[in-house]
């Protein structure tokens, strides 16, 4: 059987019966990484000598009798978005100005899943500095959709969902600052979850906007993402946005049964989407309304409103965290910044400069206030919100290189969330009627994680949406 | 130039580095001075991809304990903001500082002159890398390529706790503000938050300061900052100096540069600095990775309560407990040994023996008894010995008074021509044949009875 197509739990249960050891599970995956790169381009940095050595490691801990409690990931092979600090393994975030940056320290979220006992196969690619919703920003080249590779896997962490979806890796890591998971992984039609700002640490992220930024994992199923966030859930010394809040255990609660759970459906995130999307995700609310669930049409701030909000927010960070790329202690100058670096940091430095700061800066930061009551409102009525994920399926190639403003407007349907630091999931649920991923979000409170990732395996289980893999 | 047409208008600001063990944002030692370039640092303090900025807590304690001793306000509300600009010692290409809600506002200190200086706020922030400038190669270690010359930068410093302190322009001669200096020099150093030693960069200080006419009401339409002065004496040199340059460019009828301007030592004169910056946009917001602070009441009240006493405190405690003179409190106040002895000494001294404070006092600053490794016991006791006055049986005194006279023909006989102070001489002398510490202004009077 083909190894790499393996799922964390169904990895983890073969290497605990000795159906196979880590070192042939991982040289499945780097082999599969041989064959479809070409065409896929998922990854930027592939670590071939040392993922062997690290599963080689693995497999001497297993055999010494080193439990899987203690290891939960002992073994996995995993890609990690190339914007996560690996010590000693090259880190670009897809851009020039880091293409030999080697980072002497690992991101938290990297030191947490080494110790739990990853292997790294890879970095993957993104849009430069995460700017983007298509991976086609990216200074390596534009990733392509294991589904169609006529059509970009979506973006910035398009690598990450691209090397699940094409099962280059058995798990992912990734990050969202306004739909970077949630949007590749629906357009890849796999798992992906944006845990709620704060409730992992960005401790080594390459910053993007620095109030916004989540990171999460891309996985192939929704346990798989409740295990691996239960390894990175928690507060860290060495980021002061981090939660203190108790991290539950998101396995335990994730098979419960998921009668009379209040779920709404806003039409203001069904205005302006395509027929293909609505008839998928309206097929997908009918089978969770089976489930016994409580489907209540609730009102929303509409999505399109927050796309100004977000863009000011966003770069007015953007301008500043990319500020200490100077070439003079690391990575190189500040030339090398393509195209939408330099338009992001313009017009981020614009919105902040004396005299603009308070129509553009303070006032986005003030709607963002009206946004958080919005949903805070609507979390009165209802537990969680389910809507699409994105408007559309996969654009063909070169779609985001016409209009500058191609992703914000994308992500319409993730940027309320993402500006009000709430937790979402991206679920796989059908195919366009040209085999392209759709899927739909759910979307809760702060610190619901446990409650959406309930929701969402109560609908893989009963669907088979999450069995279907592309032709490559 | 008529000096007294203009009135000086100047105001401080002070940078205090405080001595915690660790830098403001990250766990590096902060203690860099001397130390090997680049071997304090990691990835916060280098600015590298991906690191993030955690508060020290100590450093802003002591920074509010300072706004604290300066009778600040203390919001209970108070955020960092970034300051953005490029330069090759700030590694983040922001500093984190504080913008329009610092930890303390609208303070005030009191000068000898009883005039009251504003302190306008005191916030905290983190001081940058060291930049070393090397000006051609040929003498240098280093060779580039056409011999140009290099910058080598040291970020050991990158992150260090920095307190601003900055007052309103108050100040209208340089000797106030050289005695304001010296008494927030005093108040670090007594709050052990930073050694302030100028040499060390410790403390660094720019003046501002303009001329306004007398009678003026309004403040004046520019002023000009001095930087680099390392010493309160060069303060007085500088506000000096620029006093007269001022007053020279007013006496023509012009207005004065808006400018920084550095201080020359050598010259004891400013300079213009290179470049007529324009003002520089900082684009100011809150700082995203560090949530802002809400403190309560309570925890301010107990971190009041936790700050050692300060100088003038402890100066009118002495006096009113102990009812010693200003000038005795200041001199056992200012010595730690001293401060530290003094009361339970004083205390032991007048319980078990009878001695006065003032005695005590006094004995202590002026007869400079060994006190440092002596214990208050014993210290009591010694006092006691050298000041009590005993009693002595009225016969045998007369005899020693008797004594002394016949045994000190010349002494006796240059009182009779006129010198009293002789008699002091022979009080002296009669304690010493008695061997005991006799109350002096009887002896006196018995001897100058016996001398009729």
């Amino acid at each position: 059987m083909n190894l790499n197509t393996l799922t964390i739990t169904q990895a983890k249960e073969g290497l605990k019966e000795k159906k196979f050891s880590s070192v042939e599970l991982t040289k499945a995956c780097l082999e599969r990484i041989k064959n479809v790169e070409p065409k896929i381009n998922a990854f930027v940095t592939v670590s071939e000598k040392e993922a062997i050595e690290q599963a080689d490691k693995a497999d001497k801990l297993a055999s010494q009798g080193e439990t899987l409690q203690d290891k939960p990931l002992l073994g996995i092979p995993f890609s990690v978005k190339d914007n996560f600090c690996t010590k000693g393994m090259r880190t670009t975030a897809s851009s020039k100005v880091l293409d030999d940056f080697i980072p002497p320290y690992d991101a938290t979220v990297v030191a947490k899943l080494k110790e739990a006992g990853m292997v790294i196969l890879g970095k993957t690619n993104l849009d430069a500095w995460a700017h983007g919703s298509s991976t086609e920003t990216s200074d390596y080249g534009t990733t392509k959709n294991p589904w169609n590779i006529k059509h970009l896997p979506g973006g910035s962490s398009g690598g990450a969902a691209a090397s699940i979806a094409a099962d280059e890796a058995i798990a992912a890591i990734g990050s969202e600052t306004a739909g970077s998971i949630r949007q590749p992984s629906d357009w890849c039609g796999v798992v992906g979850l944006k845990p709620t700002y704060g409730r992992v640490s960005r401790y080594g992220v390459v910053a993007m906007a620095s109030s916004l930024d989540s990171p999460g994992p891309i996985t192939k199923r929704v346990e798989d993402a409740a295990l691996i966030l239960n390894i990175l859930a928690g507060k860290d010394t060495y980021d002061a946005t981090t939660s203190p809040k108790p991290v539950d255990d998101y396995l335990a609660t994730i098979k419960n049964n998921i009668q009379g759970i209040k779920i709404g459906i806003a039409d203001e995130y069904f205005d302006d989407i395509t027929e293909q999307v609505r008839k998928k995700v309206l097929e997908a609310i009918k089978v969770i309304e089976k489930m016994g669930v409580k489907i209540i049409k609730i009102k929303l701030f509409p999505p399109k409103y927050t796309i100004a909000v977000y863009t000011i927010l966003q770069r007015a960070e953007v301008s500043s965290n990319l500020a200490r790329y100077d070439g003079i202690r690391f990575g190189n100058d500040r030339s090398f910044f393509a195209d939408e670096a330099k338009r992001r940091i313009m017009l981020g430095t614009y919105a902040l400069s004396a005299g603009y700061y308070d129509q553009y800066y303070n006032k986005a930061q003030k709607v963002r206030t009206v946004i958080v009551n919005d949903f805070n409102k609507a979390f009165k009525e209802v537990d969680v919100i389910l809507a699409p994920t994105n408007p559309w399926t996969a654009l063909p190639l070169g779609a985001s290189k016409d209009n500058p403003m191609y992703g914000e407007m994308a992500d319409a349907l993730v940027e309320p969330s993402s500006i009000a630091g709430l937790p979402g999931i991206n679920v796989p649920c059908g195919l366009s009627n040209i085999g392209l991923p759709v899927g739909f979000q759910l979307i809760g409170p702060q610190f619901s994680e446990s409650l959406i990732l309930n929701i969402a395996y109560q609908y893989e289980q009963t669907t088979q949406w999450h069995k279907l893999k592309p032709k490559l | 130039m008529d000096s007294k047409k203009y009135q000086p208008v100047i105001g401080l600001e002070v940078h205090v580095e405080l001595k915690t063990k660790s830098k403001m944002f990250c766990g590096c030692s902060a203690d860099y001075f001397g130390q090997k370039p680049n071997t304090h640092t990691c990835p916060v303090c280098l600015g590298l991809p991906g690191a993030l900025p955690v508060p020290n807590k100590k450093a802003i304690e002591w920074c509010v304990m300072i706004g604290m001793a300066l009778n600040c306000e203390i919001p209970l509300f108070s955020k960092f903001d970034r300051k953005n600009y490029f330069y090759p010692d700030l590694a983040k290409g922001y500093q984190i500082s504080q913008y329009d809600q610092p930890f303390c506002l609208k303070g005030s200190i009191k000068l000898s002159n009883g005039k009251t200086i504003g302190i306008t706020r005191v916030h905290m922030e983190e001081d940058t890398a060291k930049l070393i400038h090397q000006f051609g190669t040929q003498n240098s270690k280093l060779k580039t390529q056409n011999d140009e010359g290099y910058s080598l930068i040291d970020f050991n410093r990158s992150g260090v706790p920095l307190v601003e302190i900055v007052t309103e322009p108050n100040f209208e001669t340089a000797e106030e503000v050289k005695e304001y200096l010296r008494k927030l020099h005093q108040l670090v150093r007594a709050l052990g938050v930073s050694n302030a030693d100028m040499e060390k960069g410790d403390m660094r200080l720019e003046p501002n300061i303009s001329l306004k006419r007398e009678g003026q009401i309004d403040l004046p339409s520019y002023k000009v900052e001095v930087k680099n002065i390392n010493s309160f004496n060069f303060v007085g040199k500088a506000i000096e100096f620029e006093i007269k340059r001022q007053a020279e460019i007013l006496d023509k009828g012009e207005k004065p540069t808006q400018e920084t301007r550095g201080f020359n030592e050598a010259k004891n004169s400013t300079v213009s600095q290179r470049s007529k910056e324009e003002a520089h946009d900082y684009r100011y917001f809150p700082e995203p990775d560090i949530p802002p602070f809400r403190w309560n009441q309570e925890y301010l009240d107990k971190l009041r309560a936790s700050m050692p006493k300060l100088t003038e405190e402890k100066q009118q405690e002495l006096i009113n407990k102990y009812n010693i003179n200003p000038v005795s409190a200041a001199t056992i106040v200012y010595n730690p040994d001293l401060y530290r002895t003094f009361a339970s000494t004083a205390s032991i001294g007048q319980e078990a023996f009878g001695t006065a404070y003032e005695v005590t006092a006094n004995m202590l600053i002026n007869k400079k008894l060994p006190y440092i490794e002596v214990s208050s016991e014993e210290l009591a006791k010694n006092i006691a010995n050298l000041t009590k006055v005993s009693n002595i049986d009225d016969n045998k005194l007369e005899k020693i008074i008797d004594e002394v006279i016949l045994e000190n023909e010349k002494a006796v006989e240059d009182y009779k021509n006129g010198k009293e102070t002789v008699i002091m001489f022979l009080i002296g002398l009669v304690m010493k044949k008695a061997q005991q510490k006799l109350d002096a202004q009887m002896v006196k009077e018995k001897i100058i009875q016996k001398l009729k």
